[in-house]
Order: C-alpha cells, then sequence, then structure tokens
C-alpha cells in the first residue's frame, strides 16, 4: 500500500517537529488562544461530542458537509500531517492528501494568518488527546462534489495572501482588522455571498442569512450597521453576550460568544470595536428601530395574550428587560426584521445554554406552543416593539421549524 | 460583597455575585414567604418588588439588585395597596394551597400601583405571569376587580 | 336524631397525657375501620405521640384556657379540609370557629385511618367524607363531658344543662367555662352513646365559613415543607438516573467539590445528591458533576410504541370487572353497533411546591418533616431505609403547595432518608422543577375502547367498554386481587349512572413499564367519565338526538343525576340557540359521592382557535360543610382539568420524560381561564367528596362542545396534541 508507507513517512517527519513543538507550553498556550479566536471548536465538535473530534453537519443547498476531525489522532485526525500540510490548509484550503477544502472552512479567511500563528495552532492541537473517530461521508451531489472544481473558485475568490497592516492606522486598529478579517472570520457570516457562494467583496459585514439565522450588518451604519454601539457596547456584547437596547448575542452567534469571543482579551475585543466602527458603512439589511416609550396595550389579542403569559415577565412590555437589561427586546433589529428571522429562531430554541447567566436563559417554546400561537406572539412582538409593519403566518413558524440549527 | 436593601433593611451578604435573589432571600435570610416554583421565570411564585416593580428573583442575579430597594411579600402589608390586596384576598377565599399566593399577591399588587383600577382585560394581562396550579384565577380577578372599584 | 352509637377504647382515652397537658383528651377510634392489613402494621409502627412533645389524643384537646385543639386526620393542601374539619368539631362541640386550631395527625394506623381508602390517607375526595361522621362525634362526645362535669359540679342533671360558645350553662343560669371544666371532664368515662345535631340544628355547618389556613398564606408567614429550617440543616439536590430504573455507574465529583457552598457528593444506587449551604450551590454542584448511567433496560422506549401498545391491548379482553346480560347476544340482534376507542395522555402532577422533604437519620431515631398525604407509608419507608424500627420514626406533615395525588407517593421521602443517612446532619432535599416534572408518577396513558349495540332509534341495548392502561393500584399496593381487576380503573365504568343492559366492562392492563404511574386529580372516575360521556355524545349525535335529551332519557331511575343535568343545563341557557361556530358541550357522572354535570359552551375564533365562553357546573355533593370551598374546589379542580385536557401530555423519548419545565408542560394562564359558575343543589344526602369532581367533568364536556362548534370529533386529549388553542 503505497499510501499507507506515504503515511509512515509523513507521520515519522511531523512527529518530529511537533514533538519539538509539543514541548514550548508557551506556543501552545498561544496557539490555543489563536484557536479560540478562530474559534475552531465550534464547526469541529458536534453538540454531544468530544472537542476537535469533528462530524458536525453543515447543511448545503446541494446536500451536506462534514467537519473533519482536528484531534491528533494519526488515523482519523490530524496526528499523521506535516507542518506544510497544515499551513496548507489554513492557506489555500488544500488538506493534507492534496483535496480541496469547500469553502464552508473560512481559509479564505485564515490565510490572513502568518505561518508562525498558524503552526501555534497546529502545536496546540497537537497537545491534544487524539480522538479516533472519523467524520460521516460527505453527501454533496454532482458536479458539488467534484473537489477539484474548487481549483477554479480558489482561482476566483481566494486571494491567498497574508495581512498586511495598514501604516496609516493605529496599532489597535490594525490588531482588530486582523483578528476580525483573519482568525476571527467574521464575514464569513455576516458578508453576503454571490452566486459563487463566495464572499460579495462589494457588501463587506453588510449582513447575511446564514443556517436560518440573520447574521446582521455589522458594519459602521448607524441604522443597519453597529455605527450607533459605543466601542464599550461592542465589547460588551462581545464578552457578556449582550448590550442592552443594541443587541442580544442569540443562535449561532451566542456560541461564538461562549466558545470564542468572551474568552479573548479585552484590549483584543476593543482592537475588535474600533474596526468594526471604522469599517465603510453599509445601508443594507434590517435596521434599528426607535425606541420609543411603550406599555400594556389596553386592547388584547392572541398574541399580546400569549406575551403576557410567557413573555412579559422577563421582557416587559415597555420592552426594557425585567429582572436585567439583558432581556430589553427595545432596540433589537430581531424586533424590525419583517422576516422575523431570529425571533421565531429564538423562540424556537430558546437561549438555554448552562453557561448562560441566570439572567440570559431563555426556554424554548417549541413544544408548549402551536405555530398560530407562536405567530401571532411574533407579529405582536414585531409590532409591539418594531416598526416594520412585519407580521408572521402559522405556515412562516412551520417552515421555521427545523431550519435553527447551526 | 453584596449590599442589599431587603424589605427597609440593610443586609451586607458574601454570597456569589451570579445568586439568584430568591436564594439569597430564602436560604441566606430565611425569608421564606417568596416561592420557588419554576426557576425559568415562567410561573410567578418567587415574586419580589424591585425599586416596586414586580420582578421574578429566581433569574435575578444578586449583583443585580446592589443599591435596589427590594420588597418581599413579608413586608407587603407596609405598602398601602399590598395590606388591601391581603385584605381583598381573605375577603375573597382566593386561597387553595396558597403556594402561588406570595407572587400572586406582590404581582397583584405592582398591577393595582401602576393601574389603580385595571380593566377586566388588564388584570389578565397584568397577572398572566402567575400560575396557580390549584385554579384560583376566578377569584383572583375578582378580588382585583374589587380594589380597583373601591 | 342521627343517634350514634359506637365503641369506646379505653386505650385510645390517653389520660395520661390529658393529665400532662392539663387537657381533655377524647379518642372516637372506631375498632371496625381499620383493615387488619395496615393496622398490624401500624401497631408495629409503634405510638411515637406517647413520647413526643404533642402527645394526642384522636381528634379533640381541650386546654386550660378553653381553647381546642383538633388533631387533624387530613392534610392541607388547599382544599380547606382543616377548616371543614375544624367545622364539623366546633359546630357539635358548641365553640366558634376561631377557637379551634388544627394540628395534623402522626402517622397511625389504628387512630387515623380513612374508613372509604382503609388507610391513613387523604386522598380521593375523602376528606370530608371519611371525617363527617367520627369528627362530629368527637366534637359531641367532649360536650356531652363537658356538661356533665359542670351538672356534677352545680349538683344538676345534665339534662339541664346546654352548652353554647365555649361554656356550658345550668338551669339557674350558672355558667362555666370549657377550660375549667376539663380536668373535672377528663375524669370521666366515656359515653358509649351520644347524640348528633341534626342539619336542621347547624349552625355552622353549610355556611360559608372563612378559611382559617389563609391569613398565613397571604403574609408569607405560611411554612410549607421547603421553607422549613431545622438547627444544621442543609439543603440537598438530587440529579435522578433520566431513564426510570435505571442506575449510577459513577460519579466524577471533583468540579463539584470546588463550588462555594458545596459540602457532601452523595451516591446513591439510581442519583447523585449534593448537599450546600443553599439550594443554589447545590444545583451548581450538580451541574458540575461528570455523571455516567446504566440506563437500563427500558432507554429505548418511545411514547409511539406505548400509543400502538395501548391501541391493541384495548383490542384484547383482559379481564372481565363487570357483566349484566348477554353482550355477545345484544351485538348480534342489534340494528347498528358504534364503537370507538378514546386516549388519554401521561400527566404529571406539577404542584407548584416541587417534591420536598426535611429528614434527620441520627444514630437512635429519624424525623421527618414534610407534607404528605400518607404519614404512616413516609414512616414505614423511613424505617426500611434508615434500619430503625418505625417507632424510632417520628413524621411531622405539614402544610402542602400542592399535591393533587402526587404526595400520596413517597419516592421523594425515601430518596431524602437515602440522602440523610449517608451525613450527620439533617438534609432539606429540594427537587429542581425539571427533577419534579422528569422524575413524577404519571398519571397512566390510558386506551378505553367503547363498542354500543343500538336499536333503531340509536339507543344503546349493549355496552361493552375495554379499559386498557397501567394500573395505578397494582403498582401501589405491590398487586392487584386475584381476579385482576384494578378496582380504580374501572369505577364509574361498571357503575355508569346510566340504564345500561347487557353491560360488559373488561379491564386489559397494560405496562409500559418505563413510567411509573400513580394517582392523579380525579383518578379512575377521571378516565371512565371522559370515555364514557364522549360515547354517549357520540350516540346522542349519530342518533339525531338533543345530548340532554339523550342522556335524560337513560337516567330515568337516577334523580340527583337527572338534577344536576338539568341544572347545568338550564343554568347554562342550552337550547338557546347560538350563532354558527358556537355549541355548547356536556357531561355528567357520579363521582366520588357525588353528582355533578358540567356544559362548556365554545366558540370557534378559527380553524384551531377555542375560546371557551361559559363554563357552568351543578353539583349535588350531599350535606354541604362549607359552600365557599365546595365552589373554589369546583373552580379550581374544573380549570386543573382544563389545563390538562387542553395543554398536557408527557411524552417519552428513549426511555425520558421530554417535558421539563412550565415552557413545555404548559399550565393554564389567567387570561386562558375561563370564569366558572357553579351551582349548587341543595341536599340532605351523605356528603360526597367535591375536589376532583369538576376534573372528572371537564374533559369530555369541553371535547363535546368542540364537536358542537366545529363539527370535529376529537377522541384524543388533550386538544394541543390536535392542533388547538386557547384564544
Ligand atoms: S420560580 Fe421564579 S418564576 Fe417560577
Ligand atoms: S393556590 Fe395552590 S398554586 Fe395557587
Amino acid at each position: 500500500m503505497r499510501f499507507n508507507q506515504f503515511a509512515i513517512v509523513c507521520l515519522g517527519l511531523s512527529g518530529l517537529s511537533s514533538a519539538a513543538l509539543a514541548n514550548n507550553a508557551e506556543l501552545i498556550e498561544r496557539g490555543k488562544y489563536l484557536a479560540t479566536a478562530a474559534d475552531c471548536v465550534a464547526c469541529h465538535t458536534t453538540p454531544e461530542g468530544k472537542p476537535f473530534a469533528g462530524g458536525v453537519e453543515f447543511k448545503l443547498p446541494f446536500g451536506s458537509l462534514y467537519s473533519p476531525n482536528i484531534t491528533p489522532d494519526k488515523e482519523t485526525g490530524i496526528g499523521s500531517w506535516s507542518d506544510e500540510d497544515f499551513v496548507s490548509a489554513l492557506h489555500s484550503g488544500v488538506g493534507k492528501d492534496g483535496k480541496h477544502y469547500y469553502p464552508a472552512f473560512p481559509y479564505t479567511s485564515y490565510t490572513l494568518m502568518p505561518e508562525d500563528e498558524v503552526l501555534a495552532i497546529k502545536a496546540y492541537l497537537s497537545s491534544l488527546d487524539p480522538i479516533n473517530q472519523a467524520p460521516p461521508e460527505n453527501t454533496l451531489s454532482f458536479p458539488f462534489n467534484q473537489r477539484w472544481g474548487m481549483v477554479f473558485w480558489n482561482m476566483l475568490f481566494l486571494d491567498d495572501g497574508r495581512f498586511e497592516p495598514e501604516p496609516e492606522q493605529s496599532e489597535q486598529w490594525n490588531r482588530g482588522a486582523y483578528l476580525v478579517q483573519g482568525p476571527g472570520h467574521c464575514a464569513e457570516c455576516h458578508t453576503p455571498r454571490n452566486l459563487f457562494q463566495a464572499l460579495d467583496s462589494g457588501e463587506p459585514l453588510a449582513g447575511n442569512l446564514i443556517q436560518g439565522w440573520q447574521a446582521y450588518n455589522i458594519s459602521s451604519d448607524e441604522t443597519h450597521g453597529i455605527g450607533a454601539w459605543s466601542e464599550a457596547e461592542l465589547v460588551n456584547y462581545m464578552s457578556k453576550g449582550y448590550a442592552p437596547g443594541k443587541g442580544v448575542a442569540g443562535g449561532p452567534m451566542a456560541e461564538v460568544v461562549n466558545k470564542s469571543l468572551r474568552h479573548l482579551e479585552e484590549t483584543d475585543l476593543t482592537a475588535i470595536a474600533t474596526y468594526l466602527l471604522s469599517t465603510e458603512p453599509q445601508q443594507a439589511g434590517i435596521a434599528r428601530p426607535e425606541t420609543k416609550q411603550l406599555s400594556m396595550p389596553t386592547e388584547m389579542g392572541l398574541g399580546s395574550n400569549l406575551f403576557a403569559g410567557a413573555c412579559a415577565s422577563c421582557h416587559r412590555w415597555d420592552g426594557k428587560g425585567n429582572q436585567s437589561p439583558v432581556a430589553s427586546l427595545m432596540g433589537l433589529k430581531t424586533v424590525n426584521d419583517p422576516a422575523a428571522t431570529n425571533l421565531l429562531g429564538i423562540l424556537l430554541t430558546g437561549h438555554a445554554g448552562q453557561e448562560q447567566q441566570i439572567d440570559q436563559r431563555m426556554p424554548r417554546f417549541a413544544e408548549g406552543y402551536s405555530d398560530p400561537e407562536l405567530a401571532a406572539v411574533s407579529s405582536f412582538v414585531l409590532q409591539h416593539f418594531g416598526q416594520s409593519g412585519g407580521s408572521v403566518s402559522a405556515g412562516d413558524v412551520a417552515a421555521k421549524r427545523g431550519n435553527t440549527g447551526h | 460583597m453584596n449590599l442589599l436593601s431587603i424589605n427597609g433593611e440593610q443586609h451586607q451578604l458574601d454570597v456569589p455575585d451570579d445568586m439568584p435573589l430568591l436564594w439569597v432571600l430564602r436560604d441566606v435570610l430565611g425569608l421564606t414567604g417568596t416561592k420557588f416554583g419554576c426557576g425559568i421565570a415562567q410561573c410567578g411564585a418567587c415574586t419580589v418588588h424591585l425599586d416596586g416593580e414586580a420582578v421574578r428573583s429566581c433569574v435575578l442575579p444578586v449583583s443585580a439588585v446592589a443599591g435596589k430597594a427590594i420588597v418581599t411579600i413579608e413586608a407587603i402589608a407596609e405598602n398601602a395597596v399590598g395590606a388591601k390586596v391581603q385584605q381583598a384576598w381573605l375577603e375573597h377565599e382566593v386561597v387553595q394551597c396558597g403556594y402561588c399566593q406570595s407572587g400572586q399577591i406582590m404581582s397583584a399588587t405592582a398591577l393595582l400601583q401602576y393601574k389603580p383600577s385595571p380593566s377586566d382585560a388588564e388584570i389578565d394581562a397584568g397577572m398572566a405571569g402567575n400560575i396557580c396550579r390549584c385554579g384560583t384565577y376566578t377569584r383572583i380577578r375578582a378580588a382585583i376587580k374589587d380594589i380597583g372599584q373601591a | 336524631m342521627d343517634k350514634s352509637r359506637f365503641a369506646v377504647s379505653r386505650r385510645g382515652f390517653l389520660k395520661g397525657s390529658s393529665a400532662a397537658l392539663g387537657g381533655l383528651v377524647l379518642s372516637t377510634w372506631l375498632p371496625g375501620f381499620v383493615p387488619r392489613s395496615v393496622a398490624a402494621e401500624a401497631t408495629a409502627a409503634g405510638r411515637l405521640g406517647d413520647q413526643s412533645p404533642r402527645a394526642y389524643g384522636a381528634y379533640v384537646r381541650i386546654g386550660h384556657d378553653g381553647l381546642v385543639t383538633v388533631i387533624s386526620p387530613k392534610i392541607e393542601m388547599g382544599q380547606g379540609a382543616h377548616t371543614g374539619i375544624a367545622m364539623m368539631v366546633a359546630e357539635e362541640l358548641e365553640v366558634p370557629l376561631s377557637a379551634v386550631t388544627i394540628e395534623d395527625a402522626p402517622p397511625d394506623s389504628e387512630l387515623y385511618a380513612d374508613s372509604l381508602m382503609q388507610f391513613q390517607a387523604t386522598g380521593g375526595s375523602t376528606s370530608t367524607r371519611h371525617s363527617w361522621k367520627p369528627l362530629r362525634e368527637a366534637g359531641a362526645t367532649a360536650r356531652l363531658l363537658l356538661i356533665q362535669a359542670a351538672a356534677a359540679r352545680w349538683g344538676v342533671d345534665a339534662s339541664q344543662c346546654h352548652a353554647k360558645n365555649g361554656e356550658v350553662f345550668g338551669p339557674a343560669e350558672q355558667k362555666l367555662g370549657y377550660g375549667e371544666l376539663v380536668d373535672a371532664a377528663s375524669e370521666l368515662p366515656l359515653p358509649t352513646e351520644v347524640v348528633l345535631k341534626t342539619p336542621e340544628q347547624f349552625t355552622l355547618l353549610g355556611t360559608p365559613a372563612r378559611r382559617i389556613d389563609t391569613p398565613n398564606k397571604v403574609n408569607g408567614k405560611a411554612q410549607f415543607t421547603i421553607d422549613l429550617s431545622v438547627p444544621g440543616m442543609l439543603i440537598a439536590s438530587t440529579m435522578t438516573c433520566p431513564v426510570y430504573g435505571g442506575t449510577l455507574l459513577s460519579v466524577d465529583d471533583t468540579t463539584a467539590k470546588k463550588v462555594p457552598g458545596v459540602r457532601d457528593v452523595i451516591k446513591l444506587d439510581n442519583a447523585v445528591a449534593v448537599t450546600a449551604s443553599n439550594y443554589w450551590a447545590c444545583q451548581q454542584g450538580l451541574k458540575a458533576l461528570k455523571v455516567e448511567w446504566d440506563l437500563g433496560e427500558h432507554a429505548s422506549i418511545n411514547s409511539a410504541q406505548i400509543d400502538e401498545a395501548l391501541l391493541q391491548a384495548s383490542s384484547r379482553d383482559g379481564v372481565v370487572a363487570h357483566s349484566t346480560g348477554d353482550i355477545g347476544k345484544a351485538l348480534e340482534s342489534a340494528a347498528s353497533r358504534f364503537e370507538a376507542v378514546y386516549e388519554q395522555a401521561f400527566l404529571s402532577h406539577s404542584p407548584l411546591e416541587p417534591m420536598t422533604c426535611v429528614a434527620h437519620v441520627r444514630a437512635d431515631a429519624c424525623e421527618l418533616w414534610v407534607g404528605t398525604q400518607v404519614p404512616v407509608f413516609a414512616q414505614q419507608t423511613a424505617a426500611k431505609i434508615s434500619g430503625l424500627p418505625a417507632d424510632k420514626i417520628i413524621v411531622n406533615n405539614q402544610l402542602i403547595g400542592g399535591a393533587f395525588g402526587r404526595r400520596l407517593d413517597y419516592d421523594f421521602i425515601t430518596q431524602a432518608v437515602d440522602v440523610a443517612r449517608h451525613v450527620s446532619y439533617p438534609i432539606k432535599l429540594i427537587w429542581s422543577r425539571e427533577e419534579d416534572m422528569t422524575h413524577d408518577l404519571y398519571r397512566p396513558q390510558y386506551a378505553d375502547r367503547l363498542t354500543a349495540a343500538l336499536d333503531a332509534d340509536g339507543k344503546p341495548t349493549g355496552w361493552q367498554h375495554r379499559i386498557a392502561g397501567a394500573s395505578v393500584l397494582g403498582r401501589y399496593m405491590g398487586s392487584l386481587p386475584e381476579n385482576g381487576v384494578d378496582a380504580d380503573a374501572v369505577e364509574v365504568a361498571i357503575e355508569p349512572i346510566y340504564e345500561l343492559q347487557n353491560l360488559l366492562v373488561n379491564y386489559v392492563r397494560e405496562e409500559p413499564k418505563v413510567v411509573p404511574v400513580s394517582w392523579w386529580r380525579g383518578v379512575g372516575p377521571l378516565r371512565s367519565t371522559y370515555a364514557l360521556e364522549c360515547f354517549i355524545d357520540e350516540l346522542a349525535h349519530n342518533a339525531g338526538a338533543d345530548p340532554v335529551e339523550f342522556r335524560l332519557s337513560l337516567l330515568a331511575e337516577q334523580p340527583r343525576a337527572q338534577a344536576v343535568l338539568r341544572l347545568a343545563a338550564e343554568k347554562a341557557g342550552w337550547g338557546n340557540t347560538l350563532p354558527a361556530g358556537q355549541g355548547r358541550g356536556v357531561a355528567v357522572s357520579a363521582v366520588f359521592g357525588s353528582y355533578v354535570a358540567t356544559v362548556v359552551e365554545m366558540e370557534m375564533l378559527g380553524d384551531k382557535a377555542v375560546r371557551i365562553k361559559r363554563l357552568v357546573s351543578a353539583i349535588d355533593c350531599g350535606l354541604v360543610t362549607n359552600p365557599t370551598s365546595v365552589h373554589a374546589q369546583i373552580e379550581g379542580g374544573t380549570l386543573f382539568g382544563l389545563s390538562a385536557s387542553l395543554f398536557n401530555e408527557i411524552l417519552i423519548e428513549q426511555g425520558v420524560v421530554q417535558q421539563t419545565n412550565f415552557h413545555n408542560y404548559r399550565q393554564l394562564r389567567i387570561n386562558e381561564a375561563p370564569g366558572v359558575e357553579v351551582h349548587i343543589v341543595p341536599s340532605l344526602e351523605a356528603p360526597g367528596g367535591v375536589g376532583e369532581t369538576g376534573t372528572a367533568l371537564i374533559g369530555p364536556a369541553l371535547v363535546n362542545a368542540l364537536h358542537a362548534a366545529s363539527g370535529t370529533r376529537l377522541r384524543r386529549l388533550p386538544l394541543s396534541r390536535a392542533g388547538y388553542y386557547p384564544a
């Protein structure tokens, strides 16, 4: 078996270099921080699975992809990878076996990371316990199962180059730009995609619908983006998952905060905020609603009745948040999105992770309430707290059930 | 250290910041009138007043209430509206097992402070966050209505 | 005159303790009441009270201050039992209600077994029915002795004296307060005969009295089990194996032990407990545990399998619970037949106070503070787990924050003692709502298959009712009687109010073992009433008859049932035409010794949106102790049943209960609750139960109303399963 022999040779080589690196605790520590900033764990860990063992399903219109195992297991993980293999994966989207990755793996962002940072991540991953677990086979249909097609895609859309600081900007700004564009790969979710599933370079960070959730516009536009947020609010959002009256991280973004952002140093979060606030404003996507003085309606209907029972205890009729400002609905884009995308997402999936602070938890209402009821309460929330005039039908809720995955 | 003002008294407490007020009241201070029913802000049994507003103490981290005035069922009689609510509750024989009633009374008091003469719909909306498993709703409605009309 | 003769037990007259208390202690224990099996165990269990500071007689104690303490055989869980019992004693003893305080009876089957259930328990709507006679007798006996003591002091004949308002009056207007007479009275022999008041003489019974337990329930002072604190106590919380029958394999508690406030992590067979200075720390500790379970043999069971098994079981014959005439012949010669299957879901009790028990196990004794419907069983389980003799188990019963049958079981008491025996300090076990809901003992899921032989007019000439489900009685008692019939499950079905010839009732025991089952408010009569009253409604509809008229035509021999049905129909405006999309549904039944009928008026506000516009009940529960309590119990019981009928079902996935808290096991809220109109039929019959009647009637009335309003016939509860919701 030629392949196996080859693998053994590589193994020997990488084993050597990794061993040398593994001694370097500092490097591993740095790699861990970068892996956290890059949120590797999110895509490479199933909900019940072991960290980094892969197998997470990515549902695409033309089939499913499964993330690989990136623990140092020699058979099923990256235990036999050389440094070159690993760098090639992160910089060019080409794996050890010469296979091209699909851009669900954000190598178009990771490519901005300098080689030493990439290798630090590898050192960290190599220090983990190997887990023997192969991901399920991808189920893409033709022609999307033809990985070689990615060669052309890459020619068009991969800008294979490292991050270049802009000398006229501050060090902080550059740090932020690097984190956002490189390891943080924010654009992967927050920038709209073109026909070829590539990021639309014309509208960076202008927001995008991804995996059934709105990844809102995070450009510096005051109405549509985060331009009206203070730097402190952005830092609070990233470190705690909310900024009262501005935003609450739900769905996939809650995971990003939990697994990645909140572990970053405050200086890095401030850098990210500085950078985001300086980006080109994009007037696209959902606008922030005006905040106004609200109170209990005098006329009640199905939606407001349900709100009274299940929601008002935390969110209040004035939308200010009862037990804590986290529950504030005022000023959230979520209540101003006529499609109620994230509103339905949060109603159906909740926000109940045990890692969440007690005042940030919200139960999921998918089971206790029918489609017409969830539609009515969503419509009420949109109309009471927002100005989009949106309304939600039972059919919208039915369609949304089962489409709230990450 | 958290400095709390409960029923007009100051308490200096050494409890974790994320501990819900409910358990500080019940297990640390022995104020057991405030009840535990669900722990997820769905039943209202744990309702107390925070600066006069009804809040669910089971999801309220103690660190968030420092410097605010907390009032529990134990002191609600000192509030003129609260005392009326308690009286109306007795007159209407609202109570069955009684377990939800501290929360009901705290919510009713807050409602009546906000709307002294609530309409039927406002009573329902204002009290909908409080579950009563014994089904005392009809009497709660009547009792609040009575106070509103007095 | 209701002359009541009863034997008086010398040993029940605890003179020693009465002297110690300086009061009068009376027992009206009737030996005949106690079934052997229970009594034997109870005797073995010993007589705690003899040594405890609260030494007791059976029911009544009077102090030198004239204040009366009634030892209540029934606990207070919201149903007003304490007030009702206090009224019964006060009425006969001639004291104002305000002079009476209530103490809960300690475990003692000999003294406090329920005459209907035959063990010491609160439940099954028996509180009034059981207490009616012995408690009034206790009051009357005490009155007689006090009069005799006064007469002796004055040297007059007892017949010349009378008692009123806590005092005895003599022929010359002389009077003595009860407090001054108790010592003398306690020296007198107990009478062999007492005369009870007749209903016309009642001044208290039948009047709307204020509940005596409520003042402390509106100011936060009432203490439920969850509120108790005993010196040195820590809080405990448990995580029990998610699949019933599974066991604990291993626990890694390294992180849990570092949670501030956590004291101990204790491994039990099927659970792990954390003790800490407060509940929050317990929960944080539990979350930090790494636990491995052996999920056991039930880990692959899903609700769909249970549904299927029950449906199939409802086609089997099982055992015969009741048979008259010849159903086979009736079906053969019938003009037509009609068959329907009614399904009802597993239900959780979810009282608002979750399961809680304070336990202290010491080397020489174990003390429990717990609100329980079954104090003797609590004592027995504690004895078994702690290894102490039953007479070393002290049970202090407590106010209950809702039970609905949940606290007829003692699994949480067993667990509390199991935790407590591992530690030296007392613990207060508190289940989280999630633990409570996923480790309940559920109301069984049932499938009732009814088949009727019908004549040309659509009237039943034969009736077969097959009841398939798990047996609560079988689990509770360990086995069923030899005939294999669960008497509770077939109640009402075997004695329908309707005149039904050729009646065959089969009981098919089908146990989905993954879900332990227990009594739930309304128990057997609820299940049977649902199936019966839906079926009869379908028959009426098929016959083109008015549902009330159709029922009345089968109630010729049932004046009380007729009366409540007529009253409810009349009050609900039955017969007045309603606009399209609206309709009324009715149900009537004889349950727990009472007759009750309920009418629901419903409006469809869309395809699946239902609005209950009116809810009217009429009840004949015999002599009424406290009309306010009757109203309240029917209101509450109806809404309790409405909540379940609209929303509730416990579903099982991979052996695990899916409903965890009130967001997915939804409860009726005030803005979804219709008003409940209650009409009481005046009656001199023996008192019937009330607490569960409303619950039993609402389900069928609701389903029948849905049919009337929308034309859709649902046979499976809850309505939400078919997409209906209240609007
Ligand atoms: S215990 Fe706080 S709302 Fe239920
Ligand atoms: S009175 Fe029992 S829960 Fe409300």
